[in-house]
């Protein structure tokens, strides 16, 4: 062994095809039955997409690396389950691009944050969280509530997404402006179409209160209270094994 | 810089700089009211200053042919002199950070200025600002001499040091704006990382190129290590980024994997990145300067061999064990967990190895403030290796996972090992490459290591605290089978800790500070008849390779 290497040290294209070969094997072997192996991800036909407007306060969230003090993945432990709900599945981020599970939990888990708290709650917390916390290390953002929410491009947001395999529809992509519009602004025709298209359970909300402009608060908090409720199927499992994998 | 290249190279040179600012312009163009406007402008702005500064040095003489008998180490010196630049800007950005988490009010009534648009600011500048330009300068420095050869030609170098560092550029100012994927030490945007495909490609040929020059019939350890670094790298980059933007006038893209998919990948790209970039490239590092600095042989070559292709190897099963627990298929944690306890053999070897070769130069040690750096690098290695397998154990994770105890073992790797790696790497070309004598003060080198000892200390004992404590208030359950504590307890818990470990980065960073005085000291002109010889790549009567293993 010693020998061949030592004559193959003497060529540095075969060195480097030898790296190659070594260091591929372990990533295919783990990533890419991922891929097929149908086990993967759990079925949950009810689940629904991000309308444009949770879209856009995903990006928000993304864009504050938000995701470098909140998890978004409650581990399969019971004191994990106890504190934050049922543990998350796979199904539940399948649409995620990326996922937001995280890596640190400088601040809690937010899988299941959604319907938590109300929308005045998270205002006021994301405008300044010692405001209702006052232990809190978390950022104040009250940029948000002022700055008004870039919706122009979303149609191409969701045309992108549906060429990677979100089912978005033609018309969803169609009136991803109109649809972003409407669930902040509740009074308004656009408000109309995002329950047809998203469902009756869809929130048509003014999330930051001010129905007046359709802000990156109210996108950020549609995002927050939508977290773990895009399906049941958490919950349904968790009936079925009482919670602990 | 200029002077150094050839009329043909200068003409070049031109025509990429003249190539890059266009295409800043288009990208300016293309992403009006788009965030990637500015960074448009900031690519054109880089394509001209490489016009400028070329045609400033136009009319320079033309390197003689006498350039080629010696060594090429003008984009090493640039290359040391950026490496501490980013050094200070991201370990201050770093400390910054780490107080905000004690005090989350000191910083500016501005977006930009918040914890989440900072933090990785602070990684990508150490790893890719720091410990990339370190990497890229000394592996200049070490397949020039263990090849005995000149780099192939003068171009090159400067196109991957320059194309490297407007990446760099790139990646930190768009977390400023908010440009980000949010793919962990992979933040940077599609524009970004097409470009940085092409600055790798560039290193990797021109790698191989002054490998095709040597005049040693065997490639060098260091040399295997430094080209796993490079070629892993392009492979982790390449699949990791893979992503569709929403329009060529967007600086946004969606990556291409969702769910659990994208975790898989992009924990084998994180995992892999510790991997390659942080180890095998510093392997690297630690295999010529080690042995150089301490004029002992490398201890043995079997060993050597055993570490390299056992790391190359095991490394790349074990980033699912960043997902134990999660909805990641348990086969693929298994796995995952077995894989990183068995690393621990190559990575100790590797270890061992290192500090075996101080055998018969420990005295050396205890006075060479420029080899303890080494020989610290290289025991910190070892301690955080084993603290990395017992991390991996799917019961020990269950506690450490999302608590400090991972920032902990992070920082045992980055401030103990790749830092004092480049430190001493750093303290023994400096000298060497601007020929003087020594370090401007070598007392302020010992300054240094202490700092940079006690600073990593405090640092790692204080999350070692935090992190436990945190993982077990939140596990705790009272009398009546309740949750003991609210994660607000768990907080208020952290205070003192995260004090504790911003004042231990705070050493570090005045270390690294300290650092910087002495090698801007050093660099001072001096009068010619002052200064010592250039090691020069001649054959003659070293016959033996330049660092025989001691077997
Ligand atoms: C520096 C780390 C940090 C960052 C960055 C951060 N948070 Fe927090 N977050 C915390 C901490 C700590 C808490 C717990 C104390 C509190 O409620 O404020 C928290 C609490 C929360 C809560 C309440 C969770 C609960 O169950 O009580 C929400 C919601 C939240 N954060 C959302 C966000 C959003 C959205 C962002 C990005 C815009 C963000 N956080 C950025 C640290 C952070």
């Amino acid at each position: 062994m010693f020998k061949s290497h030592y004559k193959l040290e003497r060529y540095s294209i075969g060195l480097a095809i030898a790296i190659i070969v070594v260091a591929s094997i372990g990533g295919i072997v783990e990533i890419a039955p991922l891929f097929t192996i149908h086990q993967t991800v759990e079925e949950a036909p009810g689940m629904r997409v991000y309308t444009p407007l949770e879209l856009a306060g995903r990006n928000i969230y993304i864009r504050e690396g938000c995701y470098a003090c909140h998890s978004q993945m409650i581990r399969t432990l019971r004191d994990e389950v106890e504190r934050y709900g049922p543990y998350s599945l796979a199904v539940e981020s399948q649409y995620d691009h990326p996922m937001l599970w995280g890596s640190k939990r400088t601040g809690p888990d937010l899988a299941r944050v959604g319907g938590k708290y109300s929308d005045q709650w998270q205002v006021t917390h994301l405008n300044n969280p010692r405001d209702v916390v006052p232990e809190s290390v978390m950022p104040a953002y009250p940029f948000l509530k002022e700055t008004e929410l870039r919706i122009d491009d979303l149609p191409e947001h969701l045309a992108t997404l549906r060429k990677l395999g979100v089912p978005y529809t033609d018309d969803m992509v169609a009136n991803a402006v109109s649809d972003a519009y409407g669930q902040a602004v509740p009074d308004s025709p656009q408000a109309k179409g995002v329950k047809e298209r998203y469902g009756e359970a869809t929130d048509v909300r003014a999330f930051d209160g001010d129905p007046g402009m359709v802000t990156e608060m109210d996108a950020l908090v549609a995002y927050l209270q939508i977290l773990g409720r895009l399906t049941d199927a958490a919950h349904k499992q968790e009936a079925v094994t009482g919670g602990i994998k | 810089m200029v002077s150094t290249l050839t009329m043909n190279e200068r003409h070049i040179a031109l025509v990429i700089s003249s190539f890059v600012a266009v295409l800043g312009l288009v990208l300016a163009a293309s992403g009006r009211h788009d965030l990637l406007e500015p960074h448009g402008f900031l690519i054109l702005l880089a394509g001209l200053a490489g016009v400028f500064v070329i045609l400033h040095g136009y009319f320079d003489p033309e390197p003689g042919p006498e350039r080629l008998s010696s060594y090429f180490d003008e984009p090493i010196k640039v290359g040391i002199v950026l490496a501490m630049i980013w050094a200070l800007i991201a370990m201050f950005v770093g400390d910054w950070v780490a107080w905000l988490l004690a005090y989350p009010d000191f910083r500016f009534d501005a977006a930009w200025s918040s914890f989440g648009r900072l933090r990785p600011i602070h990684t990508t500048g150490i790893i890719f600002g720091f410990g990339g330009n370190a990497l890229i300068a000394t592996s200049f420095h070490v397949m020039q001499r263990t090849s005995r050869a000149r780099l192939p030609d003068q171009l090159t170098p400067w196109f991957v040091l320059a194309g490297y560092n407007l990446f760099c550029v790139l990646a930190v100012t768009g977390y400023l704006m908010g440009i980000t994927q949010s793919k962990e030490y992979a933040e940077p945007e599609w524009y970004a990382d097409f470009w940085l495909v092409i600055v790798w490609v560039a290193y990797f040929v021109l790698y191989l190129r002054t490998l095709a020059r040597r005049r040693e019939p065997h490639i060098y350890v260091s040399n295997w290590y430094y080209l796993a670094f490079i070629l892993v790298v392009a492979m982790l980059h390449i699949v990791n980024n893979l992503a569709l933007p929403i329009s060529i006038g967007s600086a946004k893209s969606y990556t291409i994997f969702a769910g659990v998919q994208d975790a898989m990948v992009q924990w084998w790209y994180g995992h892999n990145a510790v991997a390659f970039f942080l180890t095998a490239g510093f392997l690297g590092m630690l295999y010529y300067y080690l042995p150089k600095r301490a004029g002992r042989p490398i201890y043995s070559y079997r060993m050597s061999i055993i570490g390299f292709w056992g790391i190359t190897f095991f490394y790349v099963w074990v980033g699912s064990h960043h997902l134990h627990y999660t909805a990641l298929p348990q086969w693929v944690q298994t796995l995952g967990m077995t894989f990183s306890v068995m690393l621990l053999v190559p990575s100790w070897i590797a270890a061992a190895n290192a500090l075996l070769t101080l055998n018969g130069a420990w005295h050396k040690v205890r006075d060479d403030a420029t080899l303890r750096f080494m020989m610290v690098a290289a025991v910190f290695y070892g301690l955080a290796t084993f603290e990395g397998s017992f991390l991996a154990i799917r019961p020990v994770n269950s506690l450490s996972h999302y608590t400090d105890w991972t920032i902990a073992h992070v920082h045992a790797g980055t401030l103990g090992w790749n830092s004092m790696i480049i430190f001493g790497a750093i303290y023994y070309l400096v000298p060497q490459l601007w020929k003087r004598e020594r370090m401007y003060s070598p007392a302020l080198v010992e300054v240094h290591f202490w700092l940079a000892v006690a600073g990593t200390f405090v640092y790692v004992f204080a999350m070692w605290n935090s992190g436990i404590t945190q993982g077990l208030m939140w596990r705790t359950y009272n009398d009546s089978g309740m949750l003991a504590y609210s994660f607000v307890d768990s907080l208020v818990a952290m205070h003192p800790y995260y004090i504790a470990r911003a004042f231990g980065g705070l050493l570090f960073f005045i270390g690294t500070a300290v650092g910087a005085y002495n090698i801007w000291k050093t660099m001072q002109p001096i009068p010619a008849a002052e200064r010592t010889q250039a090691d020069l790549p001649v054959l003659g009567e070293l016959s033996r390779p330049i660092l025989q293993a001691g077997e």
